[in-house]
């Protein structure tokens, strides 16, 4: 009985410590990290698994599209490097979107832990290069062959070696190659510190192996979400939803079934693959669908293989949530972050006064390039390659208005305006909410920004608008509420920029971006 | 004769207040009047004064705490603020870092911005990242701002401009107008307190410091590592006798103390960690059965289950009083007569049932978790900061450190604790020692292959001579001591860590001395080094302070006791590594003369708080009368 409340309670204390352990390992990867994708927006993510390659804990801070999809990324890692045969000082590394985090610039790390040469788990960790060759963060390719280097499962260092071949292919593969060698490194590194710090923790209570607290964890938190899930009421609902789409406007099938051992989404019905590099892996697709499914269902159970596994996913194949190699998936989540508001939207009928308006759901992630190779560009033109990232307004909720300007369901944020000036001659004219462009209710949705930006060079500039959407289909309000505003984009001189290509801004133009709103909840009274 | 000096320290729980006079130390503890602190706070003073025969005429200096600037912020109960700022950045300061600080929570709230949009105002100008003028400075509209700001009755005016910390012309400009055209009223500009790059937070501070008036002049270090009191914990290093400083601090936070749910305040503070864990804070089991403590305290109304005013849930005080750490009948100096079956009650119904825990399990789970929540932010804390706690000294402040300090410091490795005399009014007494200093930061930078000693050298002379002047101003005759620092990355990296610069003139070799430093702290802390990638310095900062005050109190009344006094009495405490109640010595502090030693397990008692010396650790009394603790 004694022995029974003395485990329970080092149960307790190692879960806490665990937690504590994965949230260093992401603070490493920020200061370590040399994109500003990274450092700055927080496009990362940072977990614990066991020996069998299970999600035992993830960091807050990150995003739900690696955390998610980095659940299932490891133990497609063990099956082709067997635990057995890792060694202290393996760092495993792919950028495979269907195996690892849905494009070629997201490079999943996975690191075995070791206690005293005993393998006693894995730690992983995503985030986002700023170029990896091909065409860039563009939507325009029409293969993933086309989209830049890939690196299938391979060794990033081996007992403690940098493999430097393989840098070095990477870095001649990309237009920034310090920056990313640097963030290589930065992942690297955020594994090794949070490996020495298991390793210590383990030692601390005298414990030789992770997995039987893994165990307690997996089945304590799969029993809390299949209890959540058998609080709601059993049946199935539908919803769907249209997007701008690339060359054609897509529609978002989905059915969601409630059944005694748990929650399952349905695809069917949805859009074929895009020709175009918008489409979102089956892994993508499963991260955003269980993310929007775990923010209405238990949001306070902790993100694990445990609590994961209650929910799943099932998407026609070579639809757009399902494409196969070799579609080109590039702006994957212009796709993917809409599926939480798509979800949400089935539980609107069974759980009525529970569930949000729909928000502006996928960020922009703006890529502007400038440099002689530009069209009408002088020979004389600074050469450089950023990414700026705006945001639309969330959909107002039950009692509240939405937010301003705040990524949902991304866990990524803006990066300072300063940042991006100081590396690049562009010069934004406006970085603002956008006055009016929630949806109206009684509660009001969220506003987008509104960014107005030009080249200080007098040379032209491009810009890359594969993840521009919601500019002919609004965030919808919901109970009565009001849509959000439209997006718009365009250049000053007046022209609408009408699709997902890279356009030029001519020298002396400059362009307007104005973000979704966010949609309004309930009639206003 | 001197006059007395006070202080006080006005907590969420307690009010510490502090009297010095002629040699000798008189404190009070007094429960905080959350709608009226003050009310709280004068009710010590009457109480030291009482103690002192002293009347209020005789105080020469009163100390508090800088709790109230941060509560002015969190209530935006401060001056009236209006910002300026560039046209087209309106609203900086609303849509912050434009993220959520937590995943899966839809129904979260982002601080409210320091400034309503109403009061902020767009002026036409433009600086670039270069520091060139783009817009040159509209001073007609700049007139028109200011008789807006008279009508709307603004107290305080902050000016914040895109990239003023590479240009601060037009920033300057502006305070100019403003203040010719606005007498009496007070106005920042974000590139003096903050020249650093990234717009939000430069902003931020700029309206920070206004609107609640934090003291850019007196950045308070407190010399203390472990201060544990009713609401929160707090965590700092200090090294060579002196706390670390960063410039980067979080105040207000509206979210469960979510990191990332406050407003960042680019200042120097003391770097520290505080967290929220503190007698008052409730335990809680989670929908998986997790014993979950703070960061909601019970704070002093209605406070712990054992008040017996109100609290029906559990708290750190309840486990500590059902583990029988805490004398029911002598907590706050018997001020409080605590209830211990209300606390068994509280523990064992809200934690203890669900879990079949016993009330003392259930009470142990409660005191190991606080004190694993306190660890894991040191822990943290420590790597941050390139620290190794295994081999600092843990100085134990605030009403209940003393009774999990060795149990902390055992998690954490160390060897050694001390608890010093007046330890539950420690944060009080600190502000009577701290040293008054002035950091000034300027941000400036070089690669390695411009790196121009005689420019960096005229920058740091001119920045010490301000710095000094100030903290002279405010000292006259102190003895100053001068701190120098340089923040360095790798090329293309946004985070920078800081390295001592020498105390002299740099010289041309400097350069690769300072990379060698920084490479060897930066493969310490993150297990790499990466060699061919240039080194960039940019922010250089002076910290002048006068010489710590004398470490050591004023001497003790004489305690009239012996070495081997006795016990004076046996309590039942719980033990949870033994799995059962035994019964220990408890001491009296004022037996414990100099050079008196104990062997643990034991309890000391004074008539503020209760040290707990588990089995395994040795006590002995210092010259100076503090507790110094050491692992066996």
């Amino acid at each position: 009985m004694m022995r029974d409340m003395r485990q329970q309670l080092v149960r307790q204390i190692l879960w806490n410590r665990l937690i504590a352990v994965v949230e260093e390992q992401a603070n490493v990867l920020l200061k370590t990290a040399f994109g500003t994708i990274t450092r700055e927006a927080g496009d990362l993510s940072a977990g614990v698994y066991d020996t069998r390659g299970r999600l035992l804990a993830q960091a807050v801070t990150g995003t739900p599209g690696h955390v998610n999809t980095m659940a299932t990324a490891v133990a497609h890692f063990l099956e082709r490097y067997p635990a057995a045969a890792l060694k202290p000082g393996d760092v495993l590394v792919t950028n495979d979107p269907w195996l690892g985090t849905g494009h070629l610039f997201d490079f999943v790390t996975v690191t075995p832990a070791f206690l005293d040469e005993r393998l006693i788990g894995f730690f992983a960790s995503t985030c986002h290069l700023i170029d990896v060759g091909g065409r860039g963060f563009v939507a325009e390719a029409t293969s993933v062959y086309e989209e830049g280097i890939y690196i299938p499962h391979l060794k990033l260092a081996e007992a403690g070696r940098l493999n430097d071949t393989l840098l070095a292919i990477l870095m001649g593969n990309s237009r920034e190659p310090t920056q990313v060698r640097g963030d290589l490194l930065g992942l690297l590194s955020c594994n090794e510190v949070a490996s020495r710090r298991l390793a210590a923790m383990l030692r601390e209570f005298g414990l030789e192996e992770l997995d039987t607290l893994g165990e307690h964890i997996l089945a304590t938190s799969r029993g809390a979400m299949l209890e959540a899930a058998r609080r709601l009421p059993r049946g199935t609902w539908r919803a769907a939803m249209r997007l701008d789409g690339y060359e054609a406007p897509i529609d978002l099938c989905a059915a969601l079934s409630v059944t005694e051992d748990g929650i399952h989404v349905d695809y069917a019905g949805s859009s074929p693959a895009s020709r175009f590099g918008i489409n979102s892996p089956k892994c993508y697709t499963d991260a955003y669908t269980s993310f929007g499914v775990k923010c209405i269902v238990a949001p306070e159970i902790p993100n694990n293989a445990g609590s994961l596994s209650v929910m799943t996913v099932s998407a026609p194949e070579n639809s757009i949530v399902n494409p196969l190699r070799p579609r080109p998936v590039t702006a994957r989540h212009v796709i993917g972050q809409m599926l939480p508001e798509l979800v949400f939207g089935c539980f609107e009928e069974p759980l009525e006064g529970r569930v949000p308006a729909e928000g502006a759901g996928s960020m922009w992630v703006m890529g502007f390039a400038g440099g002689p190779l530009v069209a009408g560009a002088s020979a004389q033109a600074t050469p450089f390659n950023v990414i700026s990232i705006a945001i639309g307004g969330m959909g107002a909720r039950p009692g509240k208005d939405g937010l301003s300007s705040t990524a949902f369901p991304s866990g990524v944020g803006a990066i300072p305006v300063e940042i991006t000036e100081a590396q690049s001659p562009l010069l934004f004219r406006r970085r603002e909410l956008a006055q009016g462009s929630g949806g109206e209710g009684r509660y009001r949705g969220g506003l987008g920004a509104v960014i107005e930006i030009e080249n200080t060079e007098g040379e032209p500039f491009s810009i890359a608008c594969a993840t521009v959407e919601r500019r002919h289909h609004p965030a919808r309000g919901r109970a009565g509420g009001g849509d959000g505003r439209v997006a718009r984009l365009a250049l000053a001189s007046g022209k609408i920029l009408p699709g997902k290509e890279t356009y030029v801004v001519p020298a002396g133009d400059r362009l307007i971006a104005e973000m979704p709103g966010g949609g309004g909840y309930g009639k206003r009274r | 004769m001197q006059p007395a000096r006070l202080a006080a320290d006005i907590g969420g729980t307690f009010t510490d207040v502090v009297l010095e006079h002629a040699g000798r130390r008189i404190s009070a503890k007094v429960l905080t009047t959350p709608q009226a602190p003050e009310e709280g706070m004068l009710e010590g003073i009457v109480q030291v004064l009482a103690g002192a025969g002293l009347a209020a005429t005789d105080v020469g200096v009163l100390i508090h705490g800088t709790t109230l600037a941060t509560n002015a912020l969190i209530e935006r109960a401060g001056a009236r603020t209006a910002f300026v700022t560039t046209s087209g950045f309106r609203d900086v300061l609303e849509m912050g870092y434009e993220k959520r600080y937590e995943h899966y929570d839809l129904n979260l709230e982002l601080p409210a911005p320091l400034v309503p949009r109403a009061l902020r105002f767009p002026v036409s100008e433009r600086i670039t990242a270069r520091g060139a003028i783009d817009t040159p400075l509209d001073e007609a509209a700049l007139d028109r701002v200011a008789d807006a700001l008279r009508q709307a009755n603004v107290e305080a005016v902050a000016v914040g401009f895109l990239h003023a910390y590479a240009n601060d012309a037009h920033e300057r400009r502006a305070g100019e107008i403003l203040a010719a055209r606005l007498p009496g009223i007070a106005i920042t500009l974000s590139s003096a307190v903050c020249p650093e790059i990234r717009e939000y937070e430069r902003f931020s501070t700029a309206c920070a410091i206004l609107s609640a008036g934090i003291a850019r002049e007196s950045g308070i270090a407190e010399v203390l590592s472990f201060d544990m009191g009713g609401t929160t914990a707090k965590i700092c290093f200090i090294s060579d006798g002196r706390p670390e400083q960063s410039r980067k601090f979080e105040v207000a936070r509206v979210w469960r103390n979510l990191k990332g749910s406050g407003l960042p305040v680019r200042v120097p503070v003391t770097e520290m960690v505080e967290i929220g864990a503190g007698g008052g804070s409730i335990a809680r089991l989670d929908s998986l059965g997790r014993i979950r403590v703070g960061p909601q305290s019970a704070g002093a109304e209605p406070g712990p289950a054992c008040y017996r005013r109100g609290g029906s849930e559990p708290t750190v005080t309840d486990a500590d009083v059902v583990l029988g750490r805490i004398d029911p009948q002598a907590f706050a100096n018997g001020t409080l007569a605590l209830d211990r079956a209300a606390a068994e009650r509280a523990v064992r119904e809200r934690i203890g049932e669900r879990l079949a825990l016993d009330a003392h399990w259930a009470a142990a789970g409660i005191g190991e978790i606080v004190e694993e929540n306190m660890a894991s932010a040191a822990r943290v804390h420590a790597i941050e900061r390139g620290k190794a706690a295994e081999r600092c000294t843990m100085i134990a402040f605030g009403g209940a450190a003393p009774l999990h300090a060795v149990r902390l410091a055992a998690k954490l490795g160390m060897q050694r604790v001390l608890v010093p005399v007046d330890a539950s009014v420690g944060s009080a007494v600190g502000f009577l020692r701290a040293p008054m200093a002035f950091e000034l930061a300027r941000s400036f930078a070089l690669r390695e292959e411009s790196f121009d000693p005689a420019a960096i050298n005229r920058l740091l002379e001119a920045m010490q001579a301000e710095a000094a002047a100030i903290v002279a101003a405010g000292a006259p005759g102190a003895v100053l001591e001068t701190r120098r620092l340089v923040e360095m990355r790798h090329l293309g990296q946004g985070h920078e860590m800081a390295v001592p610069l020498p105390a002299r003139a740099l010289v041309q070799d400097d350069c690769a001395a300072l990379r060698a430093a920084y490479q060897a702290r930066y493969e310490e802390q993150f297990g790499v080094r990466i060699a061919d990638v240039p080194l960039e310095f940019l922010t250089w900062s002076v910290t002048v302070a006068t010489a710590l005050a004398e470490a050591s109190p004023p001497p003790a009344p004489a305690p009239a006791a012996l070495r081997d006094a006795p016990p004076r009495g046996r309590r039942d405490v719980f033990d949870p590594a033994l799995g059962k109640t035994e019964l220990l010595p408890a001491y009296d502090r004022t037996d414990l003369a100099p050079g008196a030693r104990l062997a643990g397990p034991a309890l000391v008692t004074e008539p503020q708080t209760t040290t707990l010396l588990p089995a395994g650790w040795n006590l002995e009394v210092t010259a100076a009368g503090h507790l110094l603790l050491e692992r066996r």
